[in-house]
């Protein structure tokens, strides 16, 4: 069975995905509110897996709020804190209550996070985890052994095209193809150019890739993104765009300057749609992409 | 092979020697001298604040290696001054701890954390170079261990934490497959990283680790 997010993927639409972040703690009414906000506006919407190593609320209890409002979800598989047979057995679990789409990552380090002196369990990486959503589709788990109720999953992986170096990225890249990635949401791009050349380089390959549009909230924020977080890269020009608008007005500007993104990679089809991450400002999605033209 | 250690806090020294007034004091004369944890100096300061703290020093002795045979030798030699002690602090790494262990029947208590086996690449400074599991990928690897050299322990390549050649967990640390790709490509050997690596098995030395050598 196509889900509707692959069904999507082919129709050859610019697609459009956006992620929920799940709340610390048992009051899903926000994100409930941001799941009926975003299900009709865009194609599928991620749901994050503890994301930065932060311990939250479940990405597959996310999922299924988001089936019961009848959206689309993607699940947020990471390899941080699950074993072989823990992954396995969720990917049993989301296929049984209709969770179909999967985005299969390695995971924030541990020590990133709020839980400092766990342990991280990278028993798996992303690359053997698409493996083994490939493997379970043919009826076998990892051990080999014959599953009773085979899985089926639109499978997908993230990529770093601002990486530095790019290219053992680009290497791990063409392995997450291999392992069977259908389609690919990067991390936060800023700089088109570059993005357009990474876009030249994958179209060799027969996966689909949606660009991340993280929401810029300050000339601060972008400043300490490009400087501290690793694959990010915010031009100067952005930044001083962000720093001239008038006081109060940064966050508007920072969703004009998402909005014209969107709308320049959808005019020129540089990829095949985008991945909105709005981090914790998730009722702002619309505002992008109103300001898109979508 | 260096086993490394770091000297445990005081305070947990203190707690871990509560009610227990009579310490005979063992260090070791390899790895836990060379790491400035356990030799003859480190040894004679433990003695003196020990006594600082109130309690009778029966005696110590750094053994050669504390991890061979030699430490049952040791051990009977100062047979006089252990049986008047009520426990053995002992300054060498576990495998010390544990050989010691083996031949008294006191408490015995370790001074030191072992944090690794490894190497010191310039004086002073160790770092781990192999997590012994078992099953050894140096010869896809370019001679670097992406077990213990990557943070996350990845077989496949780099992750997204990776940043200008740096790790994200410590930006002084070297992303392990930056420096990986670098010498693979070096030696146009590239073609080993494109190479699925399947996961990992963690079966190849179960555990607890024993063999017997014929």
């Amino acid at each position: 069975m196509v889900t509707r997010f692959k069904e999507a993927l082919n129709s050859g639409k610019f697609v459009i995905t956006s992620e929920i972040g799940p709340p610390k703690g048992t009051n899903i009414e926000k994100m409930h509110h941001h799941i009926d906000l975003l299900k009709d506006k865009i194609v599928a919407m991620n749901v994050t897996d503890h994301q930065s190593s932060v311990m939250r609320f479940p990405s597959i209890g996310g999922c299924l709020a988001i089936k019961e409002h009848g959206g689309e979800p993607i699940l947020q598989m990471t390899c941080r804190d699950r074993n072989r047979l823990a992954l396995q057995a969720e990917l049993l679990f989301a296929y049984t209550r209709g969770v179909r789409n999967v985005l299969c990552l390695t995971g924030d380090a541990v020590p990133v996070g709020d839980h400092k002196e766990a342990k991280g369990v990278f028993d798996l990486d992303s690359v053997q985890l698409l493996k083994a959503i490939r493997q379970m589709e043919s009826g076998k788990d990892l051990g080999g052994n014959d599953l009773d109720g085979a899985v089926e999953f639109c499978a997908g992986a993230i990529v770093t095209p601002e990486a530095n170096p790019i290219e053992p990225q680009l290497l791990k890249f063409e392995k997450k193809v291999e392992a069977g990635a259908e389609f690919f949401q990067t991390q936060a791009i800023y700089d088109l150019d570059n993005f357009g050349k990474f876009m030249k380089y994958a179209r060799q390959f027969p996966v689909k890739i949606l660009a991340g549009i993280v929401l810029l909230t300050s000339a601060r924020m972008a400043k300490y993104m490009t400087e501290n977080v690793p694959g990010i890269f915010v031009p100067q020009n952005l930044i001083d765009e962000l720093a001239a608008a008038p006081k109060g007005e940064a966050l508007n500007k920072g969703i004009e300057i998402a909005g014209r993104m969107i709308a320049a990679l959808k005019k020129d089809s540089i990829c095949d749609g985008v991945h909105v991450m709005a981090i914790g400002r998730e009722e702002l999605v619309p505002d992008i992409l109103a300001a898109a033209g979508l | 092979m260096k086993s490394i250690t770091k000297q445990k806090s005081f305070d947990e020294i203190r707690e871990q020697l509560e009610g227990l007034d009579r310490v005979y004091i063992i260090g070791c004369g390899t790895c836990a001298t060379m790491t400035k944890t356990g030799g003859i100096e480190e040894v004679q300061d433990m003695k003196d604040r020990l006594q600082e703290l109130g309690k009778i020093v029966t005696g110590s002795t750094v053994i050669p290696t504390a991890c061979d045979e030699m430490t049952e030798v040791a051990l009977k030699e100062n047979n006089g001054a252990i049986s008047s002690s009520n426990c053995i602090l002992v300054m060498s790494c576990a495998l010390g701890v544990h050989k010691v262990s083996c031949y008294i029947d006191r408490f015995v208590i370790p001074a030191l954390d072992t944090l690794f086996i490894g190497l010191e690449d310039e004086p002073g400074n160790f770092h781990e170079v192999c997590a012994q599991c078992g099953q050894c990928v140096l010869g896809q690897t370019a001679g670097i261990c992406p077990l213990t050299a990557c943070h996350k322990g990845l077989l496949n390549g780099p992750c997204g934490g990776t940043n200008r050649g740096k790790c994200e967990v410590d930006i002084t640390k070297d992303c392990a497959w930056t420096l990986i790709y670098q010498r693979l490509e070096a030696q146009g050997r590239l073609d080993m990283m494109r190479k699925y690596q399947p996961p990992k098995n963690f079966q190849a030395a179960p555990r607890p680790r024993t063999i017997k050598i014929a």
